[in-house]
């Protein structure tokens, strides 16, 4: 093992190098574009065995790996934001065929109007799709999850693609210490490819085809039993890196301080990272906090959340997303999850890359605890955290100017 | 211990590139590093800002560094045009690519003739002077981040071999001169 200094994007470019990938192909999108620039280099300087096949558009791209997945190579691709977007309908395609490959996903906000920094809109336009879906919090786990995806998603009782989520700029582009194996190590632990069928010229074989509605179905739920097999699958994939390799996170959730806590953050990627911070300061002015950090938004991790629910007296949960006219997309699974069983806040922030820090978590968490102690049961399904200069004023007050 | 650090430069001059550099030492060093770009769109010749930080303890933070203890100028004309003490904890410092000569309106200023230094070893791609690795040599002497052998293995790593010599000469050169600044 050696310690490199890498932005997030070269976290995950060593990754797919390690896993031997055979294929690789993308656009370039900001803030992904980096991920394939390393890739190209390495494939060029005769460091890497693969293909890398340029095209035209992000759903060329994803039909490439798609292609080269089912004809049996280990494949990779990589995109963000709008990139994601057009190739939505391959997203799609790739979960119905079954087949396992690894996209990473540079969080980007969509446009218009145009923003090139962080916030999980894009990743949760892909959360019904049948793919699973990580995020990390910081560089090393980006490492972690790529290595990882390969072989949860290459795991027969999966056989589902898998994206690995991590943030723009805040990890794809700011370097930190990362430990990286060496080729042995990675070898000695990822299996061969595995997949349920492999397309070639010389036999027949019919992929995507129309099927009787009732197969329709019964395939459709199939992938619905893949993503609770794959719960297990994680978890298991989490411990033997664990021992191999010296990291382990906890599964689907990553709990800090959940054991004693009377109530609980929800969050998910790099900000979960203040989080973890603020949690140290309310303890200290005696709010028993801990973090949850969802390191998989599908398959949603249902028990984790349930247990908590049922012992704490809150749950705050932090969105960095919106569902136009519903609520932030990880509380409705938190909700969901939650039926009543205890108090809740939805807060929506951070959108567009606006900066949340550890003293706004510390406010809104601190606000929300005070209520509930005061009021009881608290049910706010949705609180936007606005940041400076509207933060504090009266939505009336900033409205004027938006709408 | 958290130190955070602000570099100013131009776009093109390698302000990104010396906060790199500087946070692969302190790694190389056994410790916790994050360097990383002002998250905004960046175009050559125009003022920009990197960062970083070096702990002892893992660093679970991602917000941009506000409150720097330390900052580093590599334009001498960029304090003109920006406040490089915006946000300065008191009691930090402040290293500045000057021939001498400093009215930034801070305690401690340290100044360092990067440009000249470039410029005598002949550190100069399309007309500009690359100063990043003189002003990092600044910077360790008068902050003792991290050793100067850990600076020089993380500009061999971070520029190559071939780079590397001229740029650990410039280095160790503004190792040398830097001095307080004259108001």
């Amino acid at each position: 093992m050696t310690i490199l200094t890498l932005t997030g994007n070269y976290a995950v470019a060593y990754a797919v190098k390690l896993a031997r990938v055979k294929v690789v192909s993308a656009y370039p999108i900001t803030p992904q574009t980096t991920i394939v620039e390393k890739l190209a280099e390495m494939i060029e300087r005769g460091e890497m065995d693969a293909k890398m096949i340029r095209v035209e558009s992000e759903h060329s791209a994803l039909a490439t790996v798609y292609g080269a997945a089912s004809a049996g190579a280990r494949a990779f691709t990589a995109t963000a934001s709008h990139g994601l977007l057009y190739m939505h309908e391959m997203v799609w395609w790739v979960a119905g065929a079954r087949m396992p490959l690894v996209m990473a996903v540079v969080s980007r906000a969509i446009g218009p109007p145009w923003n090139i920094h962080v916030d999980h809109q894009d990743i949760f336009d892909q959360r019904d799709s049948g793919w699973i879906i990580s995020m990390a919090q910081e560089n090393q786990e980006a490492f972690d999850l790529t290595l990882q995806a390969f072989r949860i998603s290459e795991d027969p009782r999966v056989y589902l693609p898998m994206m690995v989520g991590l943030e723009a700029f805040i990890l794809s582009h700011t370097v930190a210490p990362v430990d990286v194996p060496d080729q042995k190590e990675v070898d000695e632990w990822l299996p061969p490819r595995r997949q349920p069928y492999v397309i070639s010229p010389e036999t027949n074989f019919v992929m995507g085809n129309i099927v009787p509605d009732e197969d329709y179905m019964m395939m459709r739920l199939s992938i619905q039993k893949a993503m609770e097999a794959a719960k297990e699958v994680i978890k298991e994939v989490d411990r033997s890196y664990g021992k191999k390799f010296g990291r382990e996170y906890g599964g689907l959730v990553e709990c800090k301080k959940c054991e004693d806590a009377d109530y609980i953050i929800i969050i998910a990627g790099s900000w979960s990272g203040e989080a973890k911070m603020a949690i140290e300061d309310l303890r200290e002015e005696g709010y028993r906090v801990g973090v949850a950090r969802i390191r998989f938004i599908r398959p949603w991790p249902e028990e984790e959340i349930s247990e908590l629910a049922s012992k704490v007296k809150g749950i705050i949960v932090f969105d960095r997303a919106v569902s136009f006219g519903s609520k932030g997309p990880l509380f409705l699974d938190v909700a969901t999850t939650v039926n009543g069983r205890t108090s809740l806040r939805g807060v929506i922030a951070g959108l567009g890359g606006t900066e949340v820090r550890k003293e706004h978590i510390i406010e809104v968490t601190k606000e929300f605890i005070n209520k509930v102690e005061e009021e009881g049961r608290v049910f706010e399904p949705e609180y936007w955290l606005l940041p400076d200069p509207y933060r504090g004023k009266p939505l009336e007050e900033v409205a004027p100017r938006w709408w | 211990m958290l130190v955070e650090l602000r570099f100013h430069g131009r776009g093109g001059q390698g302000a990104v590139t010396a906060a790199n550099i500087l946070a692969r030492a302190a790694v190389i060093e056994g410790k916790y590093a994050q360097a990383f770009p002002y998250f905004g769109a960046e175009r050559r010749g125009a003022p920009v800002m990197a960062f970083a930080r070096i702990s002892d303890r893992p660093l679970e933070v991602h917000s941009q560094v506000r409150n720097p203890d330390i900052v580093v100028v590599l334009d001498p004309a960029i304090p003109q045009l920006v406040d490089v003490t915006q946000g300065i904890k008191p009691g930090g410092l402040i290293v500045l690519n000057s021939p001498g000569k400093s009215n930034i309106k801070y305690e401690r200023v340290y100044c360092v003739n990067a440009t000249k230094i470039a410029k005598d070893l002949g550190l100069v791609i399309g007309g500009w002077p690359v100063v990043n690795t003189a002003i990092l040599g600044a910077l360790i002497k008068v902050s003792t981040l991290v050793k100067v052998e850990s600076l020089e293995k993380a500009i061999e790593e971070q520029l190559g071999e071939a780079l590397a010599k001229t740029n650990i000469e410039a280095m160790r050169r503004a190792y040398n001169e830097v001095k307080p600044c004259e108001r």
